[in-house]
């Protein structure tokens, strides 16, 4: 098990330094910074004064290597726009993009999970259907579209939730959450329904597809021939044989959700990480763009880890370190 | 031995309502099997004799369901028994054991987990009383170290092993009947045969009465007191077990037995039923295995009776191999 | 229950004889919601084609729009009473009925193209990946599993920061974004088929690779791959529409359904309600249509699903 760990470990390092290199050379890529930062009735003079001051001057090569020597000693540099270190910028709006996403993960589980269990369990009855219709309803709105529409419908002309901004962060043994305050909560809930709708909408597929091929199986109509209660043979023999994949995809699927947040972020003004990306892709910031796709990337892969040794506990027939590779 | 028997199935129909029409799986079936009794059912695949199993303990899946007949279980109708009434008797009076002992097990949940749930489910005792019978089920079937191996999960153990533990299963609450569907047709001979000891002996030591569906006549001679046989989900024959198999009445029957290898017939060639089941939503009309029967003639195109043609012996054919039956 | 399974499938082809296609047609008009969704498709498929026939006003032309007919409510009628303006006006005076014809087109040719180009290319060199096999097809199906792993959004949001905008580059940016799929599960069908019995008879009877490839393995992978296409179809118009909405898509001289909502956004707080929602609706219709139409062909040509 510690062996796999570290073994999965050093392959991630190996994957994040090559994505590393990947993202600095495409973000290199991008217009000339300098063009933006300066002022337009800027002399050449000036101009070459900003490249040099950003380091910008120098080949992509020698650029690269200096961010790698940076980067290791826990530098990534400096936004050209805030003039502050990119990865404490990250950093201070990862938060709120981390809260989100995960309110938005919880929700759908506890709202797709009963929803396509029930569907499963009854696919041809007027709600099994319904909840069908529903979930390719939901994952086919565009998230941004549903984001609009929920603002016109609670916040316009209902008046009923607020449209934009966290609200008030409260803490709680030391951790800062808008869930730790009524304000903040209200806030959360229609940028969370948004980020959610589309995740719901899949744990009800997978949920439903998982239930109708595992109550054929032999061992559920045992289950049932040794006369337990339907509740049981459902909530353990069917729910733990269905948690796997769902488990599976919901924890890969976290990184596409802070991913997404994006878009969320955008529309509710929320003040993460995704709000920051997008401006400092229109700003040409490009140490910032950096951070961001290093943190996510992080993110992504350590992701990946947990699901694994999730998936290990949930299904007993999988042991670490002899699968995959 | 007038008490009443412990299962009797009279004219049961269980048919499934398919996109391409009514499939008459189970179809005017009738049969009786007395408390310390085994009965074989056999019949092909798709004959309708695992349905029939599935019928006595109310587990058929739709789109199948029970239109007709009754199964009396010590004289109460089953057939239109309540949900929670057939559940109070499924694995505590009925149980059933299962094909593939591969699949029965739940893979993610420990043994003792699937054993001390189903003591729990009939019975109202302590977690750890419960966890001891389990136990003693276990080293009852034959497996060592019980209380160690109640803490694996099914797939460490092997197929034959796993068979045991559906069997300590079905046997924790001594149920009067067991139905067995094929339960040693996936394992090895040599673990076939130490199962159907083990599975006889507990019933002789019980008085289980036992339904053993199978297409193996041997396993039949070997453990049966009577049998039944199946074609197209009707009953061909039915009889007392060295009647059936010495003396065949019905032509399928009589195929059935031709093409089991024998040490009795060595070096003579082994017969075949030409053809294939039917399938059960484009039934001939009459008998259903005048297709492939070689005594069949145009008095065939109705169906004919299950008529009692010797004492205790019925079959259903217009043709019946009687001059065997007679001697 | 499993002998009654196999009775019921042995009987069915029997039953009526049938082509294929009409085989396939007859399951497929089963649902429906996936005869609905068809229906739609079409509808708006024939809207997108018609679009310079039909709509009321060419919005690209700038002589046709007055400014004063700007944000008007849907209904009413311009200054110079030529035209009705059945769903309102945006801030520019554009007929929105008619933006939303030609933005149709547009976000339709982005999603189908950009789909077919995936398609094309990620069918290659999964195929490719499945035939070499060994050390190539290893180095091939990493890189796809790395580009599975990162989120279509982001990759899609650096790939057109770095292009710049413009039509073109959105379908770039979606074609990077899509092969992967293709090129997984085109290989996955094709190790399955490589596997049968055919594809050895084919190479016992020395049919040159590229052939055996094109002529037996490729149209036995077709139906996971169209069923694969019909989603990212859906999936790219969703995702173009999503980055025009981020001010990354398409330019505003020619709005997709994306740039239109986009442009609404801003007035939707001041009730200005029809910029955003009717072009929204629209795309929203299209792409559950397509998702109707692609969920039926999945349950239909998935030979597990099958009763």
């Amino acid at each position: 098990m510690l062996v796999f760990i570290i073994r999965r470990l050093l392959q991630s390092l190996l994957a994040l330094a090559v994505m590393s290199l990947l993202v600095f050379v495409g973000v290199y890529l991008i217009g000339d910074p300098v063009a933006i930062l300066a002022s337009p009735d800027a002399t050449e003079v000036d101009r070459e004064q900003i490249a040099r001051a950003l380091g910008l001057d120098r080949p992509l090569w020698e650029q690269y290597a200096l961010f790698v020597g940076e980067a290791l000693r826990g530098n990534f540099g400096k936004s050209f726009v805030f003039g502050q270190p990119a990865m404490g910028l990250i950093f201070e709006r990862m938060g709120a993009t981390v809260e989100l996403a995960l309110v938005a993960t919880v929700v759908s589980i506890l709202v797709g999970l009963p929803l396509g269990i029930y569907a499963g369990l009854r696919p041809d009855g007027i709600a099994g259907r319904s909840i069908m219709a529903g979930s390719i309803l939901g994952f086919s709105l565009p998230t941004f579209w549903v984001g609009l529409m929920l603002i016109m419908i609670f916040a316009v002309q209902l008046g009923v939730l607020p449209a934009s901004g966290r609200g008030e962060v409260g803490s709680f043994l030391g951790l800062h959450s808008s869930l730790f305050t009524l304000n903040g909560i209200v806030h959360l809930i229609l940028p969370a329904t948004t980020l959610a709708l589309v995740r719901a909408a899949t744990t009800i597929r997978l949920a439903r597809a998982g239930v109708r091929e595992v109550l054929h199986m032999d061992y559920v109509k045992f289950a049932r021939a040794k006369g337990l209660p339907e509740r049981r043979v459902i909530g353990v023999h069917v729910l733990k044989n269905i948690m796997i994949p769902i488990v599976t995809v919901t924890g890969l699927e976290i990184g596409s959700v802070i991913a997404f947040a994006v878009v969320t972020e955008t529309i509710y003004a929320w003040p993460g990480m995704g709000k920051l990306l997008i401006d400092s892709i229109v700003n040409l910031d490009r140490p910032v763009v950096v951070a961001y796709l290093i943190v996510v990337l992080f993110i992504l892969v350590m992701l990946n880890l947990v699901v694994d040794i999730l998936y290990s506990v949930l299904d007993p027939r999988v042991r670490l370190g002899e699968q995959k590779g | 031995m007038s008490e009443t028997p412990t299962l009797e199935v009279r004219n049961l129909q269980t048919h499934f309502f398919t996109r391409e029409g009514v499939l008459k799986a189970v179809d005017d079936v009738s049969f009786t099997v007395r408390a310390g009794e085994v009965m074989g059912l056999v019949g092909e695949s798709g004959s309708g004799k695992t349905v029939t199993g599935f019928s006595v303990l109310g587990l058929v899946d739709p789109p199948g369901r029970i239109v007709g007949g009754s199964i009396l279980f010590k004289g109460e109708d089953l057939a239109h028994a309540g949900e929670e009434r057939l559940r109070a008797l499924r694995g505590s009076r009925i149980a059933m054991i299962f094909q593939d002992p591969m699949m029965t097990l739940n893979p993610v949940l420990r043994v003792d987990t699937q054993m001390i749930e189903a003591i729990l489910a009939h019975e109202k005792v302590s977690e750890r009383a419960a966890r001891d019978r389990a136990a003693a089920a276990l080293a009852m079937v034959g497996i060592a170290a019980p209380e160690e191996r109640l803490l694996a999960y099914p797939h460490q153990f092997s197929g034959g092993m796993r068979q045991r533990v559906a069997i300590a299963i079905a046997m924790l609450h001594r149920p009067d009947l067991i139905i067995a569907d094929e339960p040693t047709t996936a394992l090895d001979v040599t673990i076939q045969g130490q199962i159907l000891y083990e599975v006889q002996k507990l019933c002789r030591e019980t008085g289980t009465a036992l339904v053993w569906v199978t297409h193996d006549l041997t396993v039949v001679a070997g453990l049966a007191d009577t049998v039944s046989v199946m074609y197209a989900g009707k009953i061909v024959e039915q009889g007392r077990v060295d009647d059936v198999l010495d003396r065949p009445l019905h032509p399928y029957t009589n195929g059935l037995l031709g093409s089991v290898p024998s040490r009795n017939r060595r070096g003579q060639k082994l017969r075949q039923i030409p053809g294939m089941t039917p399938s059960l939503l484009r039934l001939p009309e009459g008998c259903a295995f005048r297709s492939r029967c070689p005594r069949a003639d145009q008095a065939c195109a109705q169906m004919p009776a299950l008529a009692e043609l010797a004492p205790g012996h019925l079959a259903r054919c217009v043709h019946p191999h009687l001059e065997t039956a007679g001697a | 229950m499993s002998a009654t399974g196999q009775d019921a499938a042995a009987g069915a082809p029997a039953m009526r004889v049938e082509t294929p296609l009409a085989r396939f047609w007859s399951e497929f008009a089963e649902s429906r919601l996936a005869l609905l969704g068809l229906a739609l498709l079409t509808l708006v498929a024939l809207i997108a084609l018609l679009a310079p026939l039909i709509a009321p006003q060419n919005p690209y032309d700038l002589n046709q729009l007055d400014i004063m007919d700007a944000r008007l409510a849907p209904g009413e009628v311009s200054g110079d009473g030529r035209i009705t303006y059945w769903l309102g006006t945006d801030g520019q005076g554009r007929d929105m009925l008619s933006a939303m014809m030609y933005g149709l087109r547009i976000s339709l040719s982005v999603g189908a193209l950009s789909a077919i180009f995936a398609m094309a290319l990620g069918t290659i060199v999964g195929l490719v990946a499945a035939w070499l096999g060994g050390r190539w097809e290893a180095v091939i199906m990493r890189i796809v599993d790395i580009q599975l792993g990162f989120p279509a959004i982001l990759v899609a949001l650096i790939l057109l920061s770095v292009l710049g905008q413009g039509v073109d580059k959105v379908l770039i940016a979606l074609v990077i974004v899509q092969w992967a799929y293709f090129a997984r599960t085109a290989r996955g069908s094709a190790l399955v088929e490589r596997r049968r019995e055919y594809i050895e008879a084919a190479s016992c009877l020395d049919l040159s690779g590229p052939r055996i490839v094109l002529r037996h393995l490729l149209p036995n992978c077709l139906p996971p791959l169209i069923v694969i296409a019909t989603i990212q179809v859906a999936e790219a118009i969703a995702l173009e529409a999503t980055l025009s909405f981020l001010g990354l898509g398409v330019p505003v001289t020619e709005p997709s359904l994306g740039m239109l909502i986009a442009n609404g956004f801003n007035f939707l707080l001041s009730g200005y309600y029809w910029i955003s929602v009717f072009p929204g609706l629209l795309l929203a219709v299209a792409i559950v249509a397509i998702n109707l139409v692609g969920d039926q062909l999945r349950d239909v040509l998935n030979p597990r699903l099958r009763k």
